[in-house]
């Protein structure tokens, strides 16, 4: 038994590959569950119900799918550079932060001031990932090692910000920092559902990262630096130049997730603010196959199991740990699948 | 600022080093010889996590320590096992497969712990493993209460540093695997499997890994909770570069970092009006700065991350 | 004679390509076997089975009339098998002692006899008379040294049948002939030998017997002593093809100059004062010995390293500091050493390939966005016009056959009309016809009126392209002698090292 590389990927597999990705760990999940004394099959019916059963259900899950997409998008792009972001997390944190920090005080009518937030909000992320892009560059320190670590330091930073400076002194309980505005609240896009006008950009800014990446000249040199940086540089490709830019867009991408979710759903910061939307984001670009389209579908997937298994959990007891275990084999078994739309086996 | 040095006169500092210590040096052996072998364990995390969790349900289940601890072992055996195949015969990004293996193993770790364990107001606990009082040297002035006064599984990590560094130094298994993660072609060339030594370090290094998570519930604390790892495996990670791959320099790695965890602790106590957060972040901050300093002129396994493919080259 | 070594019947496929079509070889005690083939006929992958690092669809291997089970090389070991690889499988960080010692003792074995190894390595080291130093560390030696370490590895493990893969790729020549000396002593010693080689002359010199290999058959097997070259010639490439040859003509004024230029990586220096002058229309050949600073000659000249001293003009103007973007921007085609790692993107499609030296040239791109419409039409042009087949301007270019991803390389540089073109190793692997069409490409660029750097191995090649040569050894240059003056012995001598009488680039 060998692999033997596919001289061409034929296209349906490139459907079948998370299909098949998918399907193959909600069975191994079912082990756990059926563990638990509940009928996977009832499991799964109560996660779809509790994710899309109702026009309320289904909102919640958009509005969770929503900086899904872009910190999704976020390692997506950085990944087709051999960028390895792992720092989406503490990106996502530090845009939600200063969003929160500037909105509460910014003087400016509501749409000029809820683009400077966006904006704000990007650039806190770039530049918290220009850092280990840097130290990349300049000392060859592997940036995985240091977003990560940056994750740690970003949440205690937030904690030190809300416990201290930005405590609102009218919250009960958990710190929390200052409301923004009301002013620069995103507008809901359905009535009487938390689902805002977050989810319409991040829909766009996935059409605007497709673009770039497959239209561009910026993508184009990106994708020869991420498949062979050695010929990249030979053609005259700057490998430092493109991994910045590339740094700078993957972090504002999730900078720009961390401003959305304070301005469209909470409002303030605490340090819960993300059940881990930084890590899922890497699954869900995974899933995706790191291709923009896919990381919408594969980020209302990840959400449809979030928002899912509470709900389900509530109904039969299964602790929802059970999503982080799914989504975790997602990863792993897709990752496989992708393999075996390069590779075949040959005896 | 005289009590900032007073605390550095305090045995229970020194003491705390070694305990504060012992996951770290457990981790970055198991991170070492994963690498040495020319293989990344970015599951290191969710490992620990894993064995954090195990070692304490077998205890928590009627089971003794040192079962719990084996258990601990064998569960990150496994999970490395997972971590191995993926990137070693299918070749496979080991950053991304070891990313998943720490989000799946610490996920399956909390979702076994809420299965399986009735979880009240507080978090159930067992009893854990006891500072030894050797007698006599204990009672050593200074340095008895210091390197006498530890857990077993302190001892047990201390040792695997020796053994760690005669293995690898010492024995054909040693040059078999240090040259596996130089040039694997070489040890195909000479009749041995690259793939199996990869597969087998990985598996090793992984049960070294989850000794050090269970450590962490079955001598630190006496409780298993979500987040308790807290980034130890990621500090791992920097620490194996830090030590060039040497396990000696690796345990004085582990040491330098735990003094400086332990000192910050106890200074918070005594300085005022600085956030405690602040504090919690210096470890962090002081891998990354050790991997500043040593990254350039560190001496890296050459095929480490390379997969390896029989008559691919 | 008694066969040592019995090949029956091998076929193995990749994909769709037969790299052996049942392939019979048998090799006698104490005999030196060359096994003759051009790039590609499938030698290197016979012996890797011979070995077991593949296993055979077809055949059997048997040694000392036992029987080898396929696809281990331990097997092929403990029979007596050793094999000296091309591509040296040695670690680099780990000792000569280490290197050898791995994989002879039982990996249960609680400690290393380090004392007894060293011995028994001295000890043969002595008796074939290859000396090394057991303790040295291997990234610190030559490439000769390192060969003998190889060498030296299988005869530590008791190799009585010993096949060597090109042995002779990295060696100078007076190197070489020491090689094929101590080859000879050691068939006195009982060994049998074969060794694999695409070169005619070393093959007439050192051989009892030759097999030759074409398109993965074996086609011929003669006893050396009762062949010529020109026979054999034939053999090994099938049908005749004609190379191009260069015509006479004006070379005008000086295009690329280089004077005393140096370059240090680190604390080494890979460069030291190498000048040279390329006229329009003139091919200057470079060369050398494999890894006498070729490489870095190639690295620098296509912008990939900076100079340290000196300096390097195009037309009158700097461009030794100019990196890869302001080189093809000063009108400089490039064809790098390695066309897999370097010189193509092998995961895209050709079209994006054909332009990426270029993209964001106004023709290919605007605004920031890529015409995708005109590279495509450009892509097709260089394909129609280089005669790359089997492509499209939407292939991936990984699917493309050597000799097409070098003319597509070619195209790329050679499309705009360069002032100058560098091109490094260019027919490196490729078979006849493709060598032919680089070389007519080459020339047909020189007629043109570019200055052109050939850096080549090939000794042959350089002699048929270039107008002038100089010879590269340790980072430096010899002065140039004209094509016309150059022959063999004078060239061997010059990769030595020895420009002139008494002179010593050492």
């Amino acid at each position: 038994m060998r692999l033997e590389r596919r001289p061409q990927v034929p296209p349906y597999l490139v459907i079948v590959a998370p299909l098949a990705a998918v399907a193959v760990s909600l069975t191994l999940a079912a082990g756990l569950i059926a563990a638990a004394g509940v009928n996977p099959l009832t499991a799964y019916a109560e996660m779809v119900r509790g994710a899309m059963g109702s026009r309320l259900s289904l909102t919640e899950m958009l509005t969770r799918a929503t900086p899904l997409i872009l910190t999704g998008l976020a390692a997506a792009v950085a990944f087709r550079a051999r960028l390895w972001n792992i720092g989406g997390e503490g990106q996502f944190l530090m845009g939600a932060l200063v969003t929160a920090w500037v909105g509460h005080s910014l003087d400016l009518p509501p749409v000029p001031g809820i683009a400077v937030l966006l904006v704000l909000g990007m650039a806190s992320g770039a530049i918290l990932l220009a850092g280990p892009a840097y130290l990349r560059l300049r000392f060859g320190v592997d940036e995985v090692v240091t977003t990560l670590l940056l994750n740690f330091i970003v949440i205690l930073f937030v904690g030190l910000m809300v416990e201290g400076p930005l405590r609102d002194p009218l919250a009960f309980g958990w710190p929390s920092s200052v409301p923004v505005d009301g002013d620069f609240r995103l507008p809901d896009l359905i009535a009487r559902t938390r689902l805002h006008v977050g989810f319409l950009i991040a829909l766009v800014a996935a059409g605007i990262v497709w673009l770039v990446l497959s239209r561009t000249v910026f993508g184009a040199e990106t994708r020869a630096v991420g498949l062979n940086a050695a010929a990249a540089k030979f053609a005259g490709i700057s490998l430092p130049v493109n991994l910045m830019a590339v740094a700078l867009f993957s972090g504002a991408l999730a900078g720009l997730a961390g401003s959305i979710e304070v301005l469209g759903v909470t409002a303030n910061v605490t340090t819960t603010i993300s059940p881990g939307f930084g890590y899922a984001g890497i699954v869900v670009a995974m899933l995706a196959a790191l291709h923009p389209a896919g990381v919408v579908v594969a980020a209302v997937f990840v959400a449809t199991v979030f928002v899912g298994a509470d709900a389900m959990s509530r109904a039969t007891g299964v602790p929802s740990f059970i999503a982080d275990v799914i989504v975790a084999l997602c990863l792993l078994s897709m990752l496989v699948a992708l393999l075996f739309t390069t590779y075949r086996v040959r005896r | 600022m005289i009590e900032a040095l007073d605390i550095l006169a305090n045995t229970s500092l020194w003491a705390a080093v070694l305990r504060i210590a012992t996951p770290l040096i457990f981790g970055v052996l198991g991170a070492l010889l994963c690498e040495r072998a020319g293989v990344l364990n970015l599951g290191i995390e969710g490992i620990m996590t894993m064995g954090a969790m195990t070692g304490w349900l077998t205890v928590y289940l009627g089971g003794d320590l040192w079962t719990g601890l084996l258990v601990a072992a064998m569960s990150g055996a496994v999970i490395g096992l997972l971590h191995a195949i993926l990137t070693v015969p299918l070749g496979l990004s080991q950053h991304v497969s070891g990313l998943g293996i720490t989000l799946f193993a610490s996920s399956l770790a909390y979702y076994l712990y809420r299965l399986l364990v009735e979880v009240g107001d507080l978090p159930p606990t067992i009893e854990p493993f006891r500072p030894l009082d050797v007698p006599i040297l204990s009672d050593i002035p200074i340095l008895g209460p210091i390197l006498f006064a530890q857990t077993l599984p302190t001892y047990l990590a201390l040792l695997s540093v020796a053994v760690m560094a005669y293995v690898l130094a010492r024995t054909p298994l040693g040059l078999a695997i240090r040259m596996t993660g130089e040039n694997p072609h070489a040890v195909e060339a000479q009749g041995l499997s690259p793939i199996l030594i990869r597969i087998g370090a990985v598996v090793a290094g992984s049960a070294l890994m989850a000794i050090g998570g269970a450590f962490l519930t079955m001598a630190a604390f006496n409780s298993f909770f979500p987040e308790m790892v807290q980034g130890r495996g990621w500090i791992c990670i920097a620490l194996v570069v830090f030590a060039s791959w040497r396990p000696g320099k690796a345990l004085l790695g582990a040491l330098l970092f735990a003094f400086f965890d332990a000192y910050q602790l106890r200074l918070q106590t005594v300085v005022e009006g600085v956030p405690y957060q602040l504090f919690l972040m210096a470890p962090y901050v002081l891998s990354i700065v050790a991997l500043i300093l040593v990254a350039r002129r560190a001496e890296v396994p050459e095929a480490l991350m390379a997969p390896y493919r029989r008559g691919e080259r | 004679m008694t066969a040592v070594l019995e090949l029956d019947g091998i076929t193995k496929r990749f994909g769709a390509l037969t790299a052996n079509d049942s392939v019979s070889l048998t090799l006698g005690q104490g005999e030196i076997l060359a096994l003759l083939g051009e790039n590609g006929a499938g030698k290197t992958t016979l012996m890797n089975i011979l070995f077991g690092h593949y296993a055979a669809d077809a055949g059997s291997v048997r040694v000392f009339g036992q029987e080898l089970p396929s696809g281990k090389p331990r097997a092929a070991i403990e029979a007596g098998v050793g094999m000296v690889h091309q591509h040296f499988t040695l670690a680099g960080n780990l000792t000569v002692l280490d290197n050898i010692m791995l994989g002879s003792e039982s990996l249960l074995r609680a400690t290393s006899s380090r004392a007894s190894a060293r011995r028994k390595l001295m000890q043969i080291a002595e008796r074939f008379g290859l000396p090394v130093s057991p303790d040295e560390k291997v990234s610190r030696l030559s490439v000769g040294e390192r060969q003998r370490v190889e060498i030296l590895k299988a005869l530590y493990r008791d190799a009585r049948i010993l096949i060597l893969d090109e042995p002779t790729a990295v060696l100078a020549r007076p190197e070489a002939q020491r090689l094929f000396e101590t080859l000879k002593e050691m068939t006195k010693e009982g060994l049998s030998l074969i060794f694999i080689s695409h070169k005619l002359h070393e093959v007439m010199a050192a051989s009892d017997r030759v097999a030759v290999l074409r398109g993965g058959r074996m086609v011929a097997e003669r006893v050396t002593a009762e062949t010529t070259p020109e026979e054999l010639a034939e053999l090994m490439v099938g049908r005749r093809v004609e190379r191009p040859v260069r015509q006479d003509h004006r070379i005008g004024a000086p295009v690329l100059v280089a004077n005393r230029m140096r370059v240090d990586v680190g604390s080494e220096t890979k460069l030291q004062d190498v000048s040279f002058t390329i006229g329009a229309g003139e091919i200057l050949g470079i060369v050398g010995v494999s890894g006498n600073g070729q490489a870095s000659l190639g690295a620098l000249v296509s912008g990939l390293t900076r100079l340290s001293a000196g300096t390097l003009t195009l037309d009158g103007q700097d461009v030794g500091l100019m990196g890869p973007r302001g080189m093809i921007r000063a009108g400089v085609g490039r064809v790098p050493e390695d066309r897999h790692s370097e010189g193509v993107v092998g995961e895209l499609a050709v079209w994006e390939n054909a332009v990426l030296e270029r993209l964001r040239s106004p023709e290919f791109s605007k605004r920031g966005f890529v015409r995708r419409a005109a590279c495509k039409a450009h892509a097709a042009g260089l394909i129609d016009r280089f005669d790359i087949r089997g492509a499209t301007p939407d292939t991936r270019t990984r699917l493309l056959s050597g000799g097409n991803m070098q003319k597509l390389i070619l195209g790329r540089c050679l499309s705009i009309g360069p002032r100058f073109v560098l091109a490094t190793q260019p027919t490196r692997g490729l078979d006849e016809g493709a060598i032919a069409a680089v070389h007519s490409e080459l020339l047909a660029a020189r007629a043109a009126g570019a200055a052109i750097l050939l850096i080549s191995e090939e000794l042959e090649e350089a002699v048929a392209l270039s107008d002038r040569i100089q010879a590269m050894v340790k980072g430096r240059l010899s002065d140039p002698i004209s094509a016309s003056e150059a022959d063999a012995q004078r060239l061997g001598l010059m990769m030595t090292g020895v420009w002139k009488e008494g002179s010593d680039a050492a």
